[in-house]
């Protein structure tokens, strides 16, 4: 970040964080639950994938399986779920024992996937996105197959039923704005910034006495982590899980997000993310009942057609068109970390 | 400290190292020889970087080869690499904070910038953005964050401005007070028999011959057969 750029970067999170804490005093409800807090819990799936892709250069299409690991982990164990797996673990026990697995989950396909690259980082992570997917819809005595597991209502926070929509969405937000701190704060640590050497040149990160893969492997946990909070969010926010949570199409929506919010900085997720929703919920107003995915593709489309960093890429260039200055640090970093987000260069030497 | 036995490097059918034998005590030596010669190799045999298919390198006692390169360099080397490569996504700060070992270390970060104040003055800039020489700083106080027993530079005077070169051998000469082994690979015999008081050439893959630096500067035979050039005025 440039001086400039780091001043402004803690005050502007924390006005939009307090813009969004208000928003819902002054909208409908429906607006509140199914657009900005859709948005944010999706977002929050959507983030690990940016926090992979932007810091490490690991495009990973596993992320909305491993949010949906969480999810199902949950749903098998809490009370009231309709059919009941195992039932009657109290959500304070349920909730962290879902985080846990989606961790673990990350840490697994982090480890298979270890020594993979661009193109064959994406086909691995994919094939174990869809592989557990269709293991989900195949199994019933676990998951209840293609019916999936419904009626999961959350807990009831301060004797409010998470149903509600103000407990559902201040939760959503507080949760989203933890983790977004956790991302900001983690890349500035050393394992951060050896996260975003290792993406630069993995050999040279070994050769100062990092373990290379593990740091890797630690990154997929990290990432794990982030999307079992959002897939448990998105449990609650469905009432329920089943196998197309998790599907090929759920796989894509969240890297759609991603890219088109902007890989380079964790806010990209976000951005994507509501303009995501309200594509998806409105398009079909707004154009042919059958055909409006055609105008979600064309909108998509354009956006990364005009601007292959997505939205974030937009407002950088805006403003360096706007307020000209030296090429300071930050852009040559955020562009340099946007350009590389794909697959990075590979075998960049010695 | 540092003691290579019989080293020896495979690309497929090349035999680039061809059974490298080299010892280095507190004085620390310098590797010279054409390009091509084997010179990187060496280098990163030792650190394993590359995979040696024979021989020996021991650190004190220890035997490194067969390690990950990150377990050696945790056992006390660190590489100064050819081309410095320094990390584009990092600052200047983000790449001593990523080494640094905290403050009961000998180098901290506070050292490496008293060391080389023109650091301190790029702390915010990216890796990309430093001239060749403050790479070259960037990436010698990356490596002496490590705290190591033993550094091993990889042409650490190639593409550098004269004045630049002179506080280079300058810092380099100070490593043995602090009980740092060098090994410096270099082309500039200006620089290598500056730092070093022992050199050994490298023709072919093969350590040729191993001399005191003085010797060899008063031979110009030896120069022209070793390294091609006429006299060691290049610095």
């Amino acid at each position: 970040m440039t001086p400039g750029t780091a001043r402004w970067a803690l005050p502007a999170s924390l006005a939009l964080l307090a813009v969004l804490a208000l928003l819902p005093l002054a909208i409908p409800a429906f607006w509140t639950a199914n657009i900005l807090g859709r948005a944010i819990v999706y977002g929050i799936v959507a983030m690990s994938l940016t926090f992979l892709a932007t810091y490490g250069g690991f495009v990973s299409l596993a992320q909305m399986m491993i949010a949906g690991t969480a999810g199902y982990a949950v749903a098998i164990l809490v009370p009231g779920a309709v059919p009941s797996i195992l039932g009657g673990v109290p959500y304070a026990l349920a909730i962290p024992t879902g985080l846990l697995a989606a961790t673990a989950m990350g840490l697994l396909v982090g480890l298979i996937s270890v020594r993979t690259q661009g193109i064959y980082l994406l086909m691995i992570t994919l094939s174990l996105g869809v592989g557990v997917h269709l293991f989900v819809q195949a199994n019933i005595a676990w998951f209840n197959g293609y019916e999936g597991i419904r009626n999961v209502v959350g807990p009831e926070i301060l004797g409010l039923p998470f149903r509600d929509t103000f407990v559902f969405y201040y939760t959503a937000l507080a949760t989203a704005a933890l983790l977004y701190a956790l991302v900001l704060y983690l890349v500035r640590t050393p394992f951060g910034l050896a996260l975003q050497a290792l993406r630069d040149n993995p050999r040279r990160v070994s050769a100062l006495g990092y373990d290379a893969p593990l740091h890797r492997i630690a990154a997929f946990g990290v990432a794990g982590f982030i999307a079992g909070a959002g897939g448990i969010l998105v449990t609650f926010y469905n009432i329920g899980i089943s196998p197309g949570t998790i599907g090929l199409g759920a796989t894509v929506n969240i890297l759609v997000m991603s890219v088109i919010g902007g890989l380079g900085h964790p806010v990209g997720a976000f951005i994507g993310a509501v303009i995501f929703t309200l594509f998806d919920t409105f398009a079909a107003d707004l154009y042919d009942r059958d055909r409006f995915n055609t105008l979600v593709g064309v909108v998509f489309l354009a956006i990364v057609l005009a601007s292959p960093d997505g939205v974030l890429g937009m407002a950088r260039r805006l403003r360096d068109a706007l307020a000209p200055r030296p090429q300071g640090r930050a852009d040559g970093i955020a562009t340099s970390r946007a350009a590389s987000a794909g697959p990075p260069a590979s075998g960049n030497g010695a | 400290m540092l003691e290579i036995t019989g080293l020896d490097v495979h690309y497929g059918q090349a035999h680039v190292l061809q059974g490298v034998s080299l010892s280095l005590g507190a004085e620390p030596v310098a590797v010279i020889g054409r390009n091509g010669m084997g010179k990187t190799t060496l280098c990163q045999a030792v650190m394993g970087m590359l995979p040696a298919s024979g021989g020996s390198v021991r650190l004190g006692g220890e035997e490194m080869l067969g390690r990950p390169a990150n377990r050696v360099a945790r056992a006390g080397i660190a590489l100064v690499p050819q081309g410095r490569r320094v990390f584009p996504s990092l600052t200047v700060d983000e790449h001593l904070r990523l080494v640094s070992r905290g403050r009961g270390a000998r180098w901290t970060i506070e050292r490496v910038y008293e060391t080389f104040p023109r650091l301190a003055e790029r702390r915010r800039n990216g890796g990309t953005q430093l001239s060749g020489g403050e790479q070259q700083m960037l990436a010698i106080g990356r490596a002496l964050l490590t705290n190591p027993r033993l550094v091993i530079m990889d042409e650490p005077s190639e593409g550098l401005a004269p004045v630049i070169v002179d506080h280079l051998v300058e810092v380099l000469r100070a490593l043995p007070g602090e009980g740092i082994g060098l090994l410096l690979v270099e082309q500039n015999l200006g620089v290598a028999t500056d730092v070093c008081g022992t050199v050994a050439v490298m023709v072919n893959g093969r350590i040729a011959a191993t001399m005191p630096s003085r010797a060899l500067l008063a031979d110009e035979a030896a120069q022209r057969r070793f390294l091609g050039v006429s006299t060691g005025a290049q610095h």
